[in-house]
């Protein structure tokens, strides 16, 4: 292997770790809270429709891109409806989700479209196009380093440096700020919130939303950068490998940062080699494919390194019993 | 006191949560532009004014009454099995292996040798998160989504590396040999003159699904097994004061559930593909949890949602055949029915609540 053939499975890996690492950061933010959400795929899905749909009609990917925040949102102020206010099963609530938003897409691309549940191809300026950073062209001539700054880390879309810049700004967020220790402690410990007089409630709605947001930016990515619109589920379990990433993570921002990495990159690899041949032994590329998951249970079941969930996850809080 | 009488919580807020979703979904029917009342009737006469079209719908009830058991009983010991997607996909790999790889005389004998096939299958696949859960505290509800996904790859993996008939391009096993194939309603049900169910998918393990509520009634309500996990559903502090052992209900409820899951392979994988393909279970796993949330995880209950999922399974395909609507309008009418009738529970049930209190009052005693 080259280092031009380097260079591209890193290249793809960096792409297909954005949304995985939006969509992680979002389930960080509501399980930090004590939202379980296994609802991100469906809120991905949303967005991705309706970005795609909104940037196909009107021809800014940027109002595409806030049509799936919204939508994402909507399915949000569901979740938070039914696990904060009436303090429902917060996984059932996330089944429902998936579905709904796996249904309504196709529903309403028909509907809009009559495409068969997609919606039309997007040019121009209704898709997010890669970025050149400054002197890429330039310097890439430069041996080792001119490819890396050229290929690598320049001529992506603005989502995923809005996505990698979400990492440092979730960890400031959360580590640095009054907001982020009260989002943490009612994650923990909800009742010593209450005494200290803040609103439980609030907080996690708060949670739920800043979710809401990076599902859709996640999901807008998929629409509108990485693809050239919607086609049916194109998610993919996506929402699941970022719900395993951060399991992965240990609930941690820059953890999540290596995990969606990891798992990007052995999507890149599946993508690029199909079944790897290691001299007479062959990994089928199903392996490769089912390798997040099974790295999940690993770490699940405890045998490298514990994983353990903020203290009040999946818990409706009752303020006085 | 009960805030509310039995046959209330049991039916009314079912019904209740039923009603919501219809009129969501007629709603969105109207959004779209199209009549929700003719939209209705096709439905109706596509899936239940024909006997071909009863045989559909009872076929898609039969693959929903298993997964709807799966949920229920695992419901029962408080666990939630996502899970039943990918133990039906293995049951489907037990049922091929037993087709395929014994001789069988005749379809009775197969019929038992695939339902022991499938549960087995299903039931192993349903262990390693019973395992992790009960001994190492991971929860069920990732651990089974995760297995979801194995399953999916390894049974491309087999289907496309291993399983695959000879000389073919379809990730398939090849047709089951002929004493396997199970009675059709069909062959089962027309006479001389007159042919009922004709080339529906319906087939004898409809009765095995019964069969399968009625077992599920006797080991949760008649059995000391079925106290233990129902004890230890409601509280698992008190059952291990009673000397009940978490570790061994966790693991046998999550067994019995991944095996019925399993068993839904019979109907799909024996029953109608008379081969093992790809994508047999088709999301019926996923339904599984809705028709348990609708049932009230009784077996009566699955029963009757599972008809009613399965009348909506193929009246949607009589939509998307005549009208513009597609197929995946059933998935939002499953996905508002686990919205209000899990999620939402409480929002439904308090004003009801409210009013069976309401009226107590008023009763002079």
């Amino acid at each position: 292997m080259d280092l031009n053939t380097l260079l591209l499975v890193l290249d793809s890996t960096v792409r297909l770790a954005t949304p995985l690492l939006l969509a992680c950061l979002a389930g960080l933010y509501s399980e930090r809270a004590g939202i379980f959400d296994i609802g991100l795929e469906g809120k991905m899905l949303m967005a991705a429709f309706f970005s795609a749909a909104v940037a196909f009609v009107t021809g800014s990917a940027w109002l595409g891109l806030l049509a799936g925040i919204a939508s994402s949102m909507v399915l949000s102020a569901i979740h938070g409806l039914a696990s904060i206010t009436f303090r429902g099963n917060q996984l059932i609530s996330g089944v429902a989700i998936n579905f709904l938003a796996a249904g309504m897409t196709v529903v309403v691309a028909q509907s809009w479209f009559k495409q068969g549940g997609r919606t039309p191809s997007l040019q121009g300026d209704a898709r997010f196009n890669p970025i050149d950073l400054p002197l890429a062209e330039t310097l890439s001539g430069i041996p080792l380093l001119g490819p890396i700054y050229h290929e690598l880390l320049s001529g992506h879309t603005v989502l995923v440096y809005i996505a990698f810049a979400a990492v440092p700004f979730t960890w400031w967020l959360l580590f640095r700020t009054r907001f982020g220790l009260r989002l943490r402690a009612v994650g923990e410990n909800p009742e010593s919130v209450d005494t200290a007089g803040v609103s439980v409630i609030g907080l996690r709605f708060a949670a739920v939303a800043i979710a809401g947001i990076l599902c859709g930016i996640a999901g807008a990515y998929l629409g509108t950068a990485l693809q050239a619109g919607f086609v049916k589920d194109m998610t993919a379990g996506r929402g699941f490998i970022a719900l395993a990433a951060l399991i992965f993570a240990k609930w941690r921002p820059w953890y999540a940062l290596s995990a969606t990495l990891l798992f990007g990159l052995l999507q890149a690899i599946a993508v690029r080699f199909q079944n790897i041949d290691l001299g007479g032994f062959v990994i089928p590329v199903q392996f490769m494919e089912a390798l997040p998951y099974i790295l999940t249970v690993v770490i699940l079941a405890g045998f490298v390194g514990k994983a353990i969930p903020p203290r009040a996850g999946g818990e409706p809080y009752v303020k006085e019993r | 006191m009960e805030k509310m009488p039995r046959w209330a919580d049991a039916v009314l807020v079912p019904l209740f949560s039923l009603v919501l979703a219809a009129i969501l979904s007629a709603v969105v029917i109207l959004a779209i532009g199209e009549s929700p009342v003719k939209a209705f009737k096709l439905m109706v006469d596509g899936a239940l004014m024909r006997s071909a079209g009863w045989g559909y719908t009872l076929y898609y009830a039969t693959n929903f009454m298993f997964t709807g058991l799966a949920v229920a009983v695992a419901f029962h010991a408080r666990m939630f099995n996502i899970g039943g997607e990918g133990q039906a996909m293995l049951g489907g790999l037990g049922v091929a292996l037993v087709c395929l790889y014994i001789p069988w005389p005749h379809w009775t004998l197969a019929l038992i040798g695939a339902t022991v096939g499938g549960a087995l299958f299903g039931a192993a696949w349903a262990l390693i998160p019973a395992y992790l859960q009960a001994k190492r505290g991971s929860h069920i509800v990732i651990t089974t989504i995760m297995f979801n996904y194995i399953a999916f790859s390894v049974l491309n993996y087999l289907l496309v590396n291993v399983l695959i008939a000879k000389g073919s391009m379809d990730p398939a096993t090849p047709k089951f040999p002929e004493p396997t194939h199970l009675p059709t309603f069909q062959d089962m049900f027309s006479t001389e003159t007159t042919t009922l169910f004709k080339s529906a998918p319906a087939n004898v393990s409809f009765f095995l699904a019964i069969l399968a509520c009625i077992f599920v009634w006797l080991l949760i309500w008649r059995t000391r097994l079925g106290f233990e996990i129902r004890s230890f559903g409601h509280s698992e502090t008190a059952a291990n004061y009673a000397g009940i052992s978490g570790v061994k209900i966790t693991i046998i409820a999550m067994l019995i559930s991944g095996a019925l899951a399993g068993l839904m392979a019979v109907n799909t994988t024996q029953g109608e593909a008379e081969r093992l393909v790809l994508n047999s279970t088709e999301g019926a796993g996923f339904i599984g949890i809705a028709v348990a949330l609708m049932g009230r995880n009784h077996p009566v209950g699955v029963f009757i949602a599972a008809l009613l999922f399965g009348f909506l399974y193929q009246g949607g395909a009589e939509l998307a055949f005549w009208t513009s609507i597609p197929r995946e309008l059933i998935v939002v009418i499953q996905a508002l029915v686990i919205l209000f009738t899990g999620a939402l529970d409480n929002m439904v049930r308090m004003p009801l609540e409210r009013l069976f209190l309401a009226l107590h009052k008023k009763e002079p005693n």
